[in-house]
């Protein structure tokens, strides 16, 4: 008699223990794409999975196999057109004949091993160096919803969401660029064929009607459809806006602020933000960058274009609350992050503390600064170090501290957020 | 086929696409009923019906319902997975296990029609092949395995909690390297039980006492025997099962790498059957699935809208692309095997004349004792070369080709015509055989005087290379055996230049 069993029910993560043994097994690996991935990504993205490349012959597991050469026959089906004692080319490769533009492209997915980390694995490996705990997710959270939107296309996906519009677009703006270059030969040759028909040069004539076929056939050769060419629609669960908050970074881009610090700077952002999106379903962000004069940019600009000048910090921060009023007055809860080397001179300190202090902190829920400090230079207190420290004798909801290495991103987030943790969680 | 219309039921079990528990039930009692009027012999079914989550699980495990961690299962299982997120492969409707039970996974997402399709497939057609075929009854024991898997998965668990994960990754590691050198092809003669040892000892004493003579001892000794020599080789014939030997004789392994070198190399015993058999096992069971749901139909169980689904299904899965379709992947063992057991059926019921003539003892047989017997017997590689008809090689338009590293062109070396038959379906049996798809490597010195080394021997056949790889695979055996391996390579009794060493 049958048994009949439903197994659904069981855990279905039976998997999981040999895919983290996996990861484990090519940690360097994936945290080097991890570390490419944080450079190129946006904050805002961070939180998400990625995609991970690694080659396929550093995974391969070794067995005896036989490799390419020797004597060998091999048995095929579908003949058509061979009898016993055809020659037939060597295939180059084994895409076998009628190779297109498309196969390079294979070729190239075939020799790496690609697949998502998921956005708990992508932030185990980003904060690895960081000891990220679990940060307290309040109450406001709770009642969020999200709803299915269209988000654009994606080269990947299932077969019933293929875009056939897309799809086909992309078909024919493949094939145009493709043939363009064989139409001009083919108009070219024919004008060159008309006007060797013309003259009776008849040998060179049908060497050049020969290439004109030649020609046609290569263009009536292109694929209609390839696989580069599917698009599939791609939709994203968003958060309905339940509670809101503005992010605002602010961040010093004199010459003085190198890679090294701009990177410290990037991942202090990337912490508040990822504390914000715990405790807010919706986060906008709003990058402002100074030298003597502010200007708010896209977070590409933010994060990678250098300019050369002074520091007026004044200016980034009247920007900032220019920003707030036209923007986010009403219903946003506004925090704003500044990092800066501190090399601020004259006047500009004691009136951007003083800006600070009366326009800016009495309309925020909370304002922190980051000096970046060289790594062997502790001690030197900085001017604006030393005006910002009133400030936080004053106010309640500002923060600062230094930080020269990476790891100490994470402690200072902590020491910066502690009271908040405890006042909100 | 009996014809007896009246005893047949014409009201369908069900209509549409949705099934439940109940419906599973009444469908099996049918096929099971006309899996018996077609006498075949199963193991007890057990069916499990999962989710595609666990469905992709079992995929990683190769349909073990119960394996031990290791990595590589997890880069198989993120392969899979990813390649059916993005919608570039389907999933099997069913996996099913050689063991008794036989257990079947079935995928919820599946139609009714569906379910039916893969329980007559898996529990009956792969069921009584596991039970029938003379390899799996040879080589697999259906009823330990499940027991055995759940000790393997402990047993590893165990050692990681002593010995640490990556000390056990490391020799399992390199015992997966060595899997396909693991299996014994040649049955070995089963050990003693201790009765029947004791019973031969006995014997022998008794032997002794009666035939004693006094008179023996009174014959002068002869010198000291002569010691045995220093340079006698070990093992005095080549060994092919580099597993077992490794398991036996290594060295330096500790009893508990000992015991994982068995247990990967039980599980490539396990494995072996199937791998040799892919034609025909999958060729029987959709054979079996088409037979047994079209009695379905005829006894009027099923309606017309289940036999349009279910011959969709059916020829998605015994289609086979020409060679230069995008869609060629190799011989689809769906369609060869399906292919070959429906055409024994017809040399069998309509032989024609070629059929007398190409299988005379065959043609106008009785189909259901001719398949039986060709199902128990064979192996692929003697499948093919005994039953492949030149009427399939010329519906299939089979035709060899000939790569020889000496000539800049390929070869067409015979088609689908009068000369090329046997040709063709001798060289298709080739391709199924192990030997052509798992070099030849043995061992064949182990210096147990000396510095201990192990030589292992490429016996290279038409001078096919082995790849790069292989010295990695020879370190692997050295992580194993402790002291220097190095591999030779030879080709007509003759010793080629290169030779791949690790020292220890």
């Amino acid at each position: 008699m049958v048994h009949l069993i439903d197994r659904r029910p069981n855990a279905k993560g039976k998997s999981a223990v040999n895919r983290e043994r996996f990861l484990r097994r090519y940690k360097a690996q994936i945290q080097d794409a991890v570390k490419k991935m944080i450079g190129e990504r946006k904050l805002a993205d961070m939180e998400q999975g990625g995609e991970v490349r690694i080659p396929r012959k550093d995974i391969s597991e070794p067995t005896f196999t036989f490799g390419r050469g020797g004597d060998r026959e091999i048995v095929l089906p579908g003949n058509r057109e061979y009898i016993a004692g055809d020659r037939i080319p060597r295939p180059e490769g084994q895409g076998g004949r009628g190779g297109n533009a498309s196969e390079g492209g294979e070729g190239e997915s075939h020799d790496e091993f690609v697949f998502s980390l998921s956005r708990e694995e992508f932030m185990q490996i980003f904060f690895d160096d960081l000891e990220l705990p679990n940060l307290a997710r309040t109450e406001l959270g709770r009642t969020e919803r999200h709803k299915s939107v269209r988000a654009g296309y994606t080269k990947w996906g299932a077969p019933a969401n293929l875009s056939v519009k897309r799809t086909l677009t992309q078909s024919l703006a493949r094939r145009i660029a493709l043939s363009a270059s064989l139409a001009q030969q083919q108009r070219d040759v024919q004008a060159e064929f008309e006007m060797a028909a013309a003259i009776g040069h008849a040998s060179h004539a049908a060497a050049l009607h020969e290439r004109i076929e030649h020609l046609e056939r290569r263009r009536g050769g292109l694929p209609f459809l390839d696989e580069t060419d599917l698009r599939y629609r791609n939709r994203v669960l968003r958060p309905e806006p339940i509670a809101r908050a503005a992010m605002f970074c602010l961040m010093d881009v004199s010459a003085s602020m190198d890679e090294d610090k701009k990177d410290l700077a990037k991942r202090f952002f990337t912490l508040l933000y990822l504390f914000l999106t715990r405790k807010y379903v919706e986060v906008d962000l709003v990058f402002i960058r100074h030298t003597d004069d502010a200007e708010e940019v896209d977070e590409d600009t933010f994060f990678h274009d250098t300019r050369s000048g002074g520091t007026v910090v004044l200016s980034a921060l009247e920007l900032a609350e220019k920003i707030r009023a036209d923007r986010y007055s009403n219903g946003w809860n506004v925090y704003a992050a500044q990092a800066s080397d501190g090399d601020a001179f004259g006047a500009d300190p004691a009136r951007s503390a003083r800006f600070l202090r009366e326009q800016f902190l009495p309309r925020a829920r909370y304002y922190t600064y980051l000096e970046l400090t060289a790594p062997h230079a502790q001690d030197r207190a900085s001017s604006l170090w030393a005006e910002y420290q009133r400030v936080q004798e004053l106010a309640g909801n500002f923060a600062m501290r230094r930080a020269a290495h990476r790891e100490q991103i994470y402690p200072v987030f902590r020491d910066l957020f502690k009271k908040d943790t405890v006042s909100t969680s | 086929m009996s014809g007896d219309r009246a005893a047949l039921q014409s009201t369908p079990i069900s209509h549409g696409a949705d099934w439940d528990f109940e419906l599973l039930d009444q469908y099996h009692a049918a096929i099971a009923k006309v899996a018996a009027e077609f006498g075949l012999d199963t193991y007890p079914n057990q069916i499990e019906i999962i989710t595609s989550e666990q469905m992709l699980d079992a995929y990683a495990t190769t349909g073990l319902p119960i394996g031990y961690p290791h990595w590589s299962y997890g880069k198989e299982f993120i392969r899979n997975e990813q390649a059916y997120r993005r919608g570039m492969q389907g999933l099997a409707y069913e996996i099913v296990i050689n063991s008794s039970p036989c257990i079947a996974y079935l995928m919820e997402e599946n139609t009714m029609a569906t379910q039916a399709l893969v329980m007559a497939h898996a529990c009956y057609g792969h069921n009584s092949f596991f039970k029938g075929n003379h390899l799996f009854r040879q080589w697999t024991d259906a009823e330990s395995i499940l027991d055995y898997l759940v000790f393997a998965r402990r047993f590893v668990m165990e050692c990681e909690e002593r010995k640490g994960s990556e000390a056990v990754e490391q020799v399992l590691d390199a015992c997966h390297a060595l899997m396909p050198h693991g299996v014994d092809r040649y049955r070995r003669p089963a050990p003693l039980t201790l009765k029947a040892e004791t019973a031969r000892l006995k014997a022998r004493e008794e032997h002794r006492e009666r035939s004693f003579n006094d008179l023996w001892r009174t014959i002068p000794e002869l010198a000291a025997k002569v010691k045995e020599k220093p340079d006698e080789v070990f093992p005095v014939e080549p060994q092919e099962n580099i597993l077992y030997f490794v398991e036996k004789y290594s060295p330096k392994l500790e009893p508990w790498e000992r015991e994982l070198v068995r247990i990967v190399r039980k599980l490539a015993q396990y494995f072996y059957p199937q791998g040799q058999t892919k034609v025909m096992n999958e060729g029987w069971a959709t054979f079996w699935h088409y037979t047994i749901l079209n009695r379905l139909h005829e006894k009027g169980l099923v309606d017309d809208g289940f036999m349009v689904e279910f011959l969709k299904s059916h020829t998605n899965v015994v289609a086979q692309p020409a060679y230069d379709s995008p869609a060629y992947s190799g011989l689809n063992p769906y369609a060869l095997g399906f292919a070959m057991f429906s055409d024994l059926r017809r040399v069998c019921e309509k032989p024609d004349a070629e059929d007398r003539e190409w299988f005379p003892d065959i043609a106008g047989s009785d189909w259901q004792k001719t398949l039986d017997f060709a199902m128990r017997n064979f192996k692929d590689e003697s499948f093919i070369a005994q039953f492949l008809s030149p009427r399939l090689i010329r519906e299939f338009h089979l035709f060899a080709v000939a790569d020889y590293k000496a000539e800049d062109t390929l070869l067409v070396d015979s088609i689908h015509d009068d000369r090329g038959y046997r040709r063709v379906r001798k060289l298709l049996s080739q391709q199924h055989a192990q030997e052509i798809r798992v070099p030849d490597v043995q061992v064949v010195r182990y210096d147990r005087q000396g510095d201990r080394s192990l030589t292992l021997r490429h016996v290279r056949r038409r001078g096919r290379p082995l790849t790069n790889a292989c010295a990695q695979v020879v370190a692997h055996l050295r992580r194993l055996w402790g002291f220097t391996v190095r591999l030779e390579t030879w080709e007509d009794d003759v010793k080629l230049g290169s030779v791949v060493e690790c020292s220890a």
